[in-house]
């Protein structure tokens, strides 16, 4: 990993590297002791130093059944999230890839919704998948309550699942397009001689060839929903972790309980769980990449 | 203008030593090319000359002056790199003269100094090209002139020739030398390429594994390897070796089912004694069936000018130069005189040329001139 | 490659049309309903042609949410975070990649590690930072000398606040890094045999080289800080601060009144243009940048 030609200075890099390594022992590094202090301390409700209370906190985390919940719908919300992200996006980077006329426009169109803000999506698709007017009324009319997110958590659950997909899926394509046109031309040219049909081709050839990209964006799109900021930023402006809960991932829950409940303690501890989960991801994300390394 | 001394040098990469102790020095103007295989710590002989590399033991004396902790700007050294190593975002113009903006020249000189350098090196009307839009040929001549418009006292080249292709590389090497003449600058040249370095050196160094093996002229080394390593490694094609022991009752060597005679005096003093025998494959003489040692043709290369017989004597492939007039198939016998006063002798336990007094062995003919420009 | 499939091709389109309807359908409905009026906007069934008023919905919405501060403060706030970004990561990126000390694996390691944690996971006690900036160095003089100080600064409602701890992750080190991992070694040296120092070499070379991946990173870092949710909503109370996802709410009908989606959805409009803007004009460097950081 190191580079041969090496300037030979002591206080030059520090110079350089200070800046942002004073930011971030500032914002990253404090925060994150502090976060381990508060989740093992408790500050009594009228002022005082804080005490120790040890797993406390996290007992009391774990006995609350709404954080079960908000863990239950961070899974249901990261798991749909994902694998339809990468459905669509793997269909449409296959399609594109074909490299028809007029394939071009529409990899450029696919990528637009990533430029949108989680919010602001949420927002727009608030109208959009309106049960009282738009598409979905017409529906309604036909069978009553056939959809609601108002009213029913599952409904908004979908909602703010197919908001997270739309805005990812041209972000997954990306990298599979990419991946995919990393494919040696020369691999389905054979299989074309071999007498492989374009469908059979991509079934037979380019989506296992996808796997290493595959594995990467199950990774990230996963983490991405269970911390990702759109997360936050789409359930909160759509339903507000509603109806019912219906809606209230892990993220969600942490603010709400920090800024809402203010207890800074509970929520300490629900970071602690989640952020042991993304090292799990990461530690994942690792082994993988240093295996491709190897592959080469 | 500047002599260089290395004294004692080692080189070590955390635990895996890379020079073991280099003893050389060059004198001033003269054109030093460093020849081994790649791997040998060639490169990092000359980095650490440049001063880009730190000196683990010993030291280095440019000019009588140690230069062990000056930084490269100090040392007075321009280098030319392998793969050039251009500016890519800079012009012709912009790479000859960025170690003058370096050093602060004002710009009207920096210009008149960029175009002297670029018309030395044939590049006056490329100067607001960027790199990406010029040839191969035209990268090394930019290269070079970086290195010239320095007037530097030690010019340093790594492998400069190898990116180019086979014909470019003779140009350039006449280029190279012609530089030198004129400039007369001390140069310190390495390749892996044995014709480039008998055709540039003043003086050759052939360095193996970190260690220098010989040091001396190109001819003499050629001649007079000092190493079975050198023996095998200067001349093309490759000195045929092979091992044996000096007979007890005769002065002759065991090879191929006969007895080859070697010097007299040689024999007298190595009697009985396990050694390595060498003799390039232009020394061998055919001879008629019956005489000398016999060989089977594996294949024959045609060189135009002759021919490569590439033959097997006791299940080791022999090779022997051949003239034009001479026909002979794959699978033939033809019979190979080895004479003693061509035969080079090395101990076979230190693999270090044992010297004996025979008669002068420097060509005085073109026919025995070493045949090194077929490799072209 | 030769090939006549006929049914294959049909069916590729038909998939990249709906690809078409659920990834663009969602900007037509928008557009569409930002140009109506309010009658239009709530007929059932919704129709999809845009009409002519979107710049009358445009201009309400405007005032309603008091964009024109939103959209300057998020302009300077995506500007910030890109310039600081790209500005600090070039130079630790540098320290990490040419100098030989054994800091430079210390460094890489606590860079590195910020990958891990997004500011959602630590957004509270990131926060409790923000609001009293200087309880780290108090805690330590206290720790060290006794002495208790009482200075305080906030970051609240600042630019600063808004910003720093954004700034303060490693996505576009590790840019910077890919890329100067790919410079030959030889570049570094010929520059020094040139007479140039490290910082020089800096200026003179790296900059220079790394446009195109300053450009890659600006677009993904303008959109990542203008598209910024959690973190302005904690920071910033006064009105004057607010960006424009803050201003979203104000934008939504309120619950009993005139369901005024028109002007909601032109507003909407008028916030995602920028970086919808940058997205489509720069999306050769946006997808490399995407492309980059990720790898
Ligand atoms: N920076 C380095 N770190 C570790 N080993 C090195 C380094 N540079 C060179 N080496 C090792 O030193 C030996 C000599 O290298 P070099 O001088 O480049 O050989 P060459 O004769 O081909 O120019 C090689 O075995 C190489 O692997
Ligand atoms: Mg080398």
């Amino acid at each position: 990993m190191d580079k041969r030609a090496v300037f030979k200075s002591w206080w030059l890099p520090i110079l350089f590297a200070l800046p942002q390594i004073a930011l971030i022992l500032l914002f990253f590094y404090w925060p994150a002791v502090a976060v381990m202090r508060w989740a093992f301390t408790l500050e009594p409700p009228f002022g005082g130093a804080a005490e120790f209370v040890g797993w406390a906190n996290f007992q009391d985390v774990f006995a609350d059944p709404f954080y079960w919940n908000s863990v239950g719908v961070s899974l249901i919300f990261a798991f749909c999230g994902t694998a339809s992200t990468i459905v669509v996006g793997l269909v449409l980077a296959l399609a594109v890839d074909r490299q028809l006329p007029g394939s071009g426009l529409f990899r450029f169109l696919y990528i637009l919704p990533y430029a949108i803000a989680g919010p602001a999506a949420g927002m727009a698709f608030r109208f959009i998948l309106s049960p009282e007017r738009g598409l979905m009324a017409s529906v309604n009319a036909v069978f009553p309550d056939f959809w609601n997110p108002a009213k029913y958590g599952s409904h908004a659950l979908v909602l703010v699942i197919v908001i997270f997909a739309w805005k990812w899926a041209g972000y997954t394509f990306i990298f599979l397009l990419a991946g995919l046109q990393s494919v040696p031309r020369a691999l389905t040219e054979a299989a074309a001689m071999d007498g492989a049909g374009p469908i059979r081709r991509a079934v037979d050839i380019q989506i296992p060839m996808l796997a290493p990209t595959l594995f990467f964006l199950l990774v990230i799109m996963m983490t991405e929903g269970f911390v990702g900021a759109d997360t936050f930023g789409i359930v909160h402006h759509t339903t507000g972790g509603g109806p019912n809960h219906g809606t209230e991932v892990m993220v969600f829950r942490i603010v709400d309980e920090a800024f809402k409940g203010l207890n800074y303690s509970g929520a300490s501890a629900q970071s602690i769980v989640l952020i042991g989960l993304i090292m799990v991801f990461t530690f994942i994300q690792f082994r993988f990449i240093e295996k491709r390394v190897h592959y080469k | 203008m500047a002599d260089i001394d290395i004294r004692a040098v080692h080189k070590s990469y955390g635990k895996t030593k890379t020079l073991h102790g280099v003893d050389l020095s060059f004198a001033s103007g003269e054109f030093v090319v460093i020849l081994g295989p790649s791997g040998c710590g060639k490169s990092t002989l000359l980095r650490m000359i440049a001063g880009l590399e730190e000196i683990t033991a010993g030291e280095i004396a440019i000019n009588g002056r140690i230069v062990n902790t000056l930084e490269p700007r100090e040392r007075g050294c321009a280098m030319v790199f392998q793969n050039y190593a251009l500016y890519p975002h800079m012009t012709v113009a912009g790479n000859i003269g960025y170690a003058l903006k370096v050093a602060g020249v004002p710009k009207a000189e920096r210009d008149r100094r960029i175009e002297e350098t670029a018309k030395i090196v044939g590049l006056s009307d490329y100067l607001t090209r960027r790199p990406a839009a010029l040839s191969g040929g035209q990268r090394q001549r930019v290269a070079m002139a970086r290195a010239i418009i320095r007037e530097p006292k030690v010019f340093l080249f790594d492998e400069p020739l190898s990116n180019l292709d086979a014909k470019l590389r003779v140009t350039m090497r006449a280029e190279i030398r012609k530089l030198h003449q004129r400039l007369s600058a001390t140069s310190v040249f390495v390749t892996h390429d044995q014709v480039e370095a008998m055709t540039l050196a003043d003086k050759l160094v052939v360095m193996n594994k970190g260690h220098v093996e010989q040091v001396g002229q190109p001819l003499d080394i050629y001649h007079r390897p000092a190493s079975v390593f050198v023996a095998s490694f200067i001349g093309s094609p490759a000195m045929n070796l092979f091992e044996t022991r000096v007979e007890t009752g005769a002065a002759t060597v065991r090879f191929g089912g006969a007895q080859v005679p070697i010097d007299g005096a040689l024999a007298a003093q190595l009697r009985g004694k396990d050694i390595i025998v060498g003799i390039r494959p232009e020394q061998c003489v055919v001879v008629q069936p019956g005489n000398g040692v016999s060989a089977k043709v594996d294949f024959v290369e045609e060189l135009g000018s002759g021919r490569v017989v590439h033959a097997e004597i006791d299940g080791q492939p022999f090779a022997a130069v051949i003239g034009e007039e001479m026909r002979v198939r794959p699978g033939d016998r033809i019979s190979l005189e080895l004479p003693p006063s061509q035969l080079h002798v090395f101990d076979r336990d230190s693999g270090r040329r044992i010297e004996f007094e025979a008669v002068p062995r420097a060509p005085q003919n073109a026919a025995e001139a070493p045949v090194l420009a077929i490799v072209e | 490659m030769i090939q006549r499939t006929p049914f294959a091709d049909t069916f590729t389109y038909v998939l990249m049309a709906l690809g078409f309807v659920l990834l663009i359908g969602p900007f037509i409905v928008i557009l569409a309903g930002a140009s109506q009026t309010l009658q239009q906007v709530n007929s059932v069934p919704f129709r999809f042609v845009p009409q002519d008023h979107l710049l009358e919905n445009a201009a309400a919405a405007w005032s309603r949410a008091s964009l024109g501060t939103a959209m300057m403060n998020s302009l300077i706030m995506a500007s910030l975070v890109t310039v600081g970004k790209v500005a600090l990561s070039a130079c630790t990126a540098f320290a990490i990649v040419f100098f030989r000390t054994p800091l430079k694996h210390f460094f890489f390691w606590m860079v590195f590690i910020t990958l891990m944690l997004p500011l959602e996971v630590r957004v509270v006690p990131t926060y409790a930072v923000a609001a009293d900036l200087f309880q780290p160095f108090r805690l330590l003089i206290a720790a060290l000398t006794g002495i208790e100080v009482s200075v305080e600064w906030n970051l609240l409602n600042s630019y600063a606040g808004l910003t720093l701890p954004l700034i303060a992750t490693a996505t576009g080190t590790f840019l910077y890094r890919q890329f100067f991992m790919t410079l030959p070694d030889e570049l570094a040296e010929a520059a020094r045999m040139d007479g140039s120092g490290p910082a020089r070499f800096f200026f003179d070379m790296l900059l220079p080289l790394s446009r195109t991946n300053m450009l890659a990173l600006t677009t993904i870092m303008f959109v990542y800080g203008w598209n910024q949710y959690l973190w302005p909503l904690l920071m910033i109370t006064d009105p004057a601060y607010k960006t424009t996802m803050m201003s979203l709410v104000a934008l939504l009908p309120s619950e009993n009144g005139t369901p005024d989606w028109n002007v909601t959805l032109a507003g909407s409009l008028i916030i995602m243009a920028p970086p919808l803007i940058v997205v489509a004009v720069l999306q050769r460097w946006f997808i490399r940048g995407l492309v980059a950081t990720e790898k």
